[in-house]
């Protein structure tokens, strides 16, 4: 754990997020009063740009450009935003962040309204996060009542208040146009950029939208100035970032490292190691539409080019660890089932290409799958990575064409062979019973669900493959290890 | 204005900013193939979702392709619309949108106009190798639209219409990912929605996902029985646009071999809606004249301005939007529903012909004309006053179906005494010709003087909202026009918080008036077209000897014989009608 420095969640599991005192005791609010009192919005922008902070939601734009860019926009009314859509499985930081430390993502959000010149911030959350709801509110009514929030802040004049907007849990939500589609009660589905949110965003104002995770790190930086915050990192990538630690890995939670950290460090030292002592296969970073790495890339530092470069994405931190048990073929099929599911049906690549996509894996699995699919996978992935319209389907094929890069030999074995080497594809196994080791006990045959075990009491069994719809229970029941999967 | 300069294909444009890739692409002779994108210049309607992904270009410098329809030309662009990447990617989309599409060209009423069937085409596609799992909805069939939406490629172009021009609300995106269909709340009916049938969505779809209510059968059946005697009514839209269906340029008037055809398609009876549209503006007119005399006179109770009451998909908007202002319209019908109690009562009578053995059937550039001719108040004992309204398309069908080389027939004349109509009739067409046919009659008989120059010009034009004062002698007439229900709806709201000083207002429901109504022949964007069709109108009215209502002699002989006088009894009985609130029947569940 020792590789771990924790910026964004400095405060989470320290102080109590329902005490505002806690987080003043910590030095909350104090960059925003250096803010309001010493420097102006083109100093605060200045810091936030040599920080070289980058967007933490998944696209990484560098945050004092974009902040820079909504401040520049000339018009009477502009919004912040924060988006605290997550919706990766299996990533939950800023769910985190807003439940343990409320307070630094409200100070963050009205610095922002200051350096903007909005007077408004908008807070658009799943409705499935009814706690961290329930902090912020109170965080909140508490900034509220001690003058730093609202009217009047601190008394120097300024003014920025704070509501709270509902997401109903679309993945696309979480891309900004969409988010800001759905706040403004319209569909939730992406338009064109250009025209970006900083210039044209919410109710047609300029609207900076940054996610939680993003804004948590600001108050540190202006606090600790950004010489220290750019002293973290590799070159092109500052700061930290908070990882969703998950699958077959024996610390399963979140992990906040200094960009650059390689994967091996990640996974073997602060992870501790894949579960049960087995072998690393592979992990998939970038939430459901990100890219699978492979052993080849245990060392390669990550960061937002890194990433993009070994063909997956940081994204919003998920990070999910593999074995020798999972099968690469069937694991980019269940991403892809995600994608297609949360696709908002705009453009056509997306809409359907994905779909055809995830036929053609359904195929693959069920050992149907020819040459010409593995080619089709690939022109396929590739176009619609290359026309969708927003985020999701420029990154959706991502776990399919990783897993042919690096992977390609278990799809061969797939198409050729109709094998599954992870015995995950379930068409493609045959449950057999050995018969000099079956002694006819018959627990088999009463434990079959579809009744597809016959033979005679002491006699060896026999399972109808026709039947057998591969559930393993028979095996599972199996005293003696005479039935084994082929 | 900013010029910007950037190479497409190699070769150097020159465009202002702000211009997109596809525009700047046709300066220098690049056609940059789209589908969902779709604009009616000059008349402010633009669809330009990005969703197709068909017009995708390269952008050197760019990660991923750029969709043409939605990006801007920058300084120094270079761009490529034709490369492997991008012709690999086109086809691959393309072929994607069609893997989920029924093939069902063969018989699809779209087969032939189809925008996706032509692109197909275009790009040589012959095989479709992405096959799987295609989408499957409920088809809805309503009074005049079908909707078939496993054929909707989500292109939006009809929820643009239906929600940003014409205000209407009746569809929209609904579902996610490969569910994603364009339909009403809920996926309800249109029926059960505040659709007004101005069939501006079929108008702009680009596939078969929705057409019109196809009633040219009954048609043919009625021809065929001997028992029946049909009569066919044509309005002033269609002879100016009827011809495109046969190859002839737009604007080409065709009323003489529309005629002809009717004829050989075995109707015993030809008449035109434009003498009915001449009905119209001796009761309209007259209403208009009535109430602004009580209105000048200090009469309180009155209601001003007064609409126009000729457009179906107009009337349904109001009732369904505004009910609460239902008293303000006109309450004379339309000049299709004018025509069926006139042929069935008077002409009918005249010969002896029972009106059940009577088939009245209108050829409409409309489709809320189906719905229209189908409302229970248009009907005497069950039996409708029009039995069939047949769309411009349909009528050009059922030529084709017949057998009739309409480019060479000879033109041919209206019966009478139905058929015979002025200029101010022919010009209700297009949007401003119903206002400017009831100033020419409301004129002189306010004035009682005669009105030397018939042209009011002030009043024509494309422009969404328009506003003119008209000197009556010495009495200045406020009138507005719109056409679109967008625009509508503005001069409604206007009204109803009391910002509006008008006296009389035409809206029409469809930009452009009924020549760019949801029956015609399909512009596919080219609102030059719909320019033609209007000027051909206007060139049609110059050329007739009569161009006011009142001078019409036949319409003359009916008030003598017949009717009485404007806005009398049996007018009231016969072609005045009363309006619906119908908000309350909106949003209601199966």
């Amino acid at each position: 754990m020792a590789k771990q420095i924790r910026i964004a969640l400095r405060n989470c599991g320290v102080i109590d997020p329902e005490r505002i005192e806690d987080y003043i005791a910590r030095d909350g609010y104090m960059a925003l009063a250096t803010v309001l009192t010493e420097l102006t919005p083109e100093a605060v922008i200045e810091i936030l740009k040599k920080s070289g902070l980058r967007g933490r939601g998944g696209g990484g734009f560098p945050a004092g450009l974009k902040w820079e860019i909504t401040r520049k926009v000339q018009a009477d009314q502009k919004y912040v935003v924060c988006n605290a859509d997550e919706g990766d499985p299996g990533a939950f930081m800023d769910r985190s962040i807003l439940e343990g430390d409320p307070h630094s993502v409200l100070e963050a959000m009205t610095i922002n309204g200051y350096c903007t010149g909005a007077s408004k911030g908008l807070i658009y959350i799943r409705a499935e996060y009814p706690l961290a709801v329930e902090r912020l509110k109170t965080a909140m009514a508490q900034s509220r009542e001690m003058g730093l929030l609202g009217e009047n802040i601190l008394g120097t004049g300024f003014n920025f208040d704070i509501d709270i907007r509902y997401g109903a849990g679309a993945f696309v939500c979480g891309e900004e146009t969409a988010l800001i589609h759905s706040m403004e009660g319209l569909r939730g589905e992406p338009t064109v950029k250009p025209p970006f949110p900083s210039v044209e965003g919410y109710l047609k104002k300029p609207t900076n939208v940054n996610n939680v995770e993003t804004f948590a790190n600001v108050p540190v930086i202006l606090n600790k100035g950004w010489e220290w915050f750019a002293s973290i990192g590799t070159e092109r990538s500052k700061g930290t970032k908070v990882f969703a630690l998950a699958g077959k890995i024996n610390n399963v939670g979140l992990v906040e490292v200094p960009m650059g950290t390689t994967l091996r460090e990640v996974i073997f030292e602060i992870g501790g190691g894949i579960q049960h002592g087995r072998e690393f296969k592979a992990a998939q970073t970038g939430g459901p539409s990100g890219g699978c790495l492979t052993k080849k890339h245990l060392d390669t530092p990550i960061d937002y080019d890194n990433l993009i470069a070994a063909g997956s994405m940081m994204g919003s931190g998920g990070l999910i660890v593999m074995d020798e048990d999972d099968c690469m073929v069937a694991i980019a099929k269940f991403y892809l089932e995600f994608t297609v599911e949360e696709s908002c049906g705009k453009c056509s690549p997306c809409r359907i290409g994905n779909k055809r996509l995830h036929e053609i894996l359904g195929k693959i699995t069920q050992g149907n799958g020819t040459m010409e699919d593995i080619d089709k996978l690939r022109n396929l992935g590739t176009v619609i990575k290359d026309t969708s319209l927003c985020g999701l389907g420029q990154s959706s094929p991502n776990p399919v064409l990783s897993t042919l890069d690096n992977f390609y030999d278990e799809y061969m074995e797939h198409v050729k062979d109709k094998k599954c080497r992870s015995k995950v594809c379930k068409s493609l196994m045959q449950y057999l019973i050995i018969a000099d080791k079956c002694i006819g006990c018959t627990l088999c045959a009463r434990n079959c669900p579809v009744n597809a075990i016959s033979g005679e009491r002491k006699q060896a069994h026999f399972i109808d493959q026709e039947k057998c719809i591969k559930c393993g229970a028979c095996m599972e029941k199996c005293k003696f290890n005479a039935i084994i999967i082929n | 204005m900013n010029m910007v300069k950037l190479i497409i294909d190699g070769k150097t444009a020159e465009v202002p900013e702000n211009t997109t890739l596809l525009k700047a692409a046709k300066t220098v002779g690049i056609d940059i193939p789209t589908l969902c994108y779709f604009e009616l210049k000059d008349m402010n309607i633009e669809n330009r979702p990005g969703g197709c992904r068909v017009c995708v270009v390269e952008v050197k410098g760019r990660r991923n392709l750029a969709p043409a329809c939605n990006t801007m030309v920058a300084e120094g662009m270079e761009v490529y619309t034709h490369n492997i990447r991008v012709l690999n990617a086109r086809r691959t989309v393309l072929e994607l949108i069609l893997s989920d599409h029924p093939a069902e060209c063969l018989t699809c009423a779209k087969s032939g106009s189809c925008e996706l069937q032509s692109m197909a085409q275009q790009l040589g596609v012959r095989e479709i190798p992405y096959q799987g799992e295609q989408s499957k909805y409920r088809k809805d069939t309503s009074p005049a639209i079908i909707r078939d939406v496993d054929k909707c490629i989500m292109c939006r172009r009809c929820e643009m219409m239906c929600n940003d021009v014409q205000t209407v609300g009746a569809l929209s995106a609904v579902n996610r990912g490969f569910m994603a269909v364009v339909a009403p709340a809920f996926e309800m009916n249109l029926e059960k929605s505040p659709c007004t049938y101005c069939g501006q969505c079929v108008s702009v779809c680009p596939t078969g996902a929705l057409t019109e209510v196809d009633h040219s059968r009954n048609v043919i059946n009625a021809l065929a029985d001997p028992t029946k005697t049909v009569v066919v009514q044509t309005a002033p839209a269609v002879r100016a646009a009827l011809g495109e269906e046969f190859g002839l340029a737009p604007g080409t008037l065709v009323t003489g071999k529309m005629v002809a055809a009717l004829r050989r398609l075995g109707f015993d009876y030809v008449f035109d809606t434009d003498f009915a549209a001449d009905l119209t503006i001796m009761e309209e007119g007259t209403e208009l004249l009535d109430r602004l005399t009580r209105y000048l006179k200090g009469d309180k109770d009155v209601k001003l301005p007064i609409l126009t009451s000729c457009c179906p998909g107009w009337v349904n908007f109001f009732e369904h939007n505004f009910p609460e202002m239902r008293d303000i319209p006109s309450t004379a019908k339309s000049p299709q529903q004018m025509f069926g109690p006139i042929a069935k009562e008077y002409f009918g009578k005249k010969l002896g012909i029972d009106r059940k053995n009577m088939i009245v059937v209108s050829i409409m550039p409309c489709l809320a004309k189906k719905y229209e001719c189908q409302r229970d108040e248009f009907k005497v004992d069950g039996d409708p006053d029009v039995n069939y309204s047949l769309s411009t398309r349909e009528l050009a069908h059922l030529i084709k179906a017949s057998n009739i080389d309409f480019n060479s027939l000879p033109a041919d004349d209206f019966d009478n005494p139905l058929g015979e109509s002025t200029g101010a009739s022919v010009i209700f067409g297009t949007t401003g010709g119903v206002i400017e046919a009831a100033c020419r009659t409301a004129y002189e008989l306010y004035t009682k003087k005669k009105l030397e120059k018939v042209d009011f010009k002030e009043l024509r034009g494309l422009e969404n909202v328009r506003h003119a004062t008209i000197d009556f002698d010495g009495l200045p007439i406020n009138i507005g026009i719109a056409h679109g229900l967008g625009n509508a709806r503005k001069l409604l709201e206007d009204i109803r918080d009391g910002k509006s000083h008008f006296h009389a207002i035409e809206i029409m429901a469809c930009p452009g008036g009924c020549i760019g109504g949801g029956g015609q022949p399909y512009h596919h964007g080219d609102s030059e077209i719909i320019k033609l069709r209007a000027s051909a109108l206007y060139r049609e009215d110059a050329g007739k000897p009569i161009r006011k209502s009142h001078e019409n002699p036949f319409i003359q002989e009916l008030y003598r014989e017949f009717l009485g006088k404007p806005c009398g009894e049996l007018s009231h009985h016969l072609l005045h009608t009363h309006y619906f609130d119908k908000s309350a029947g909106v949003f209601v569940e199966e």
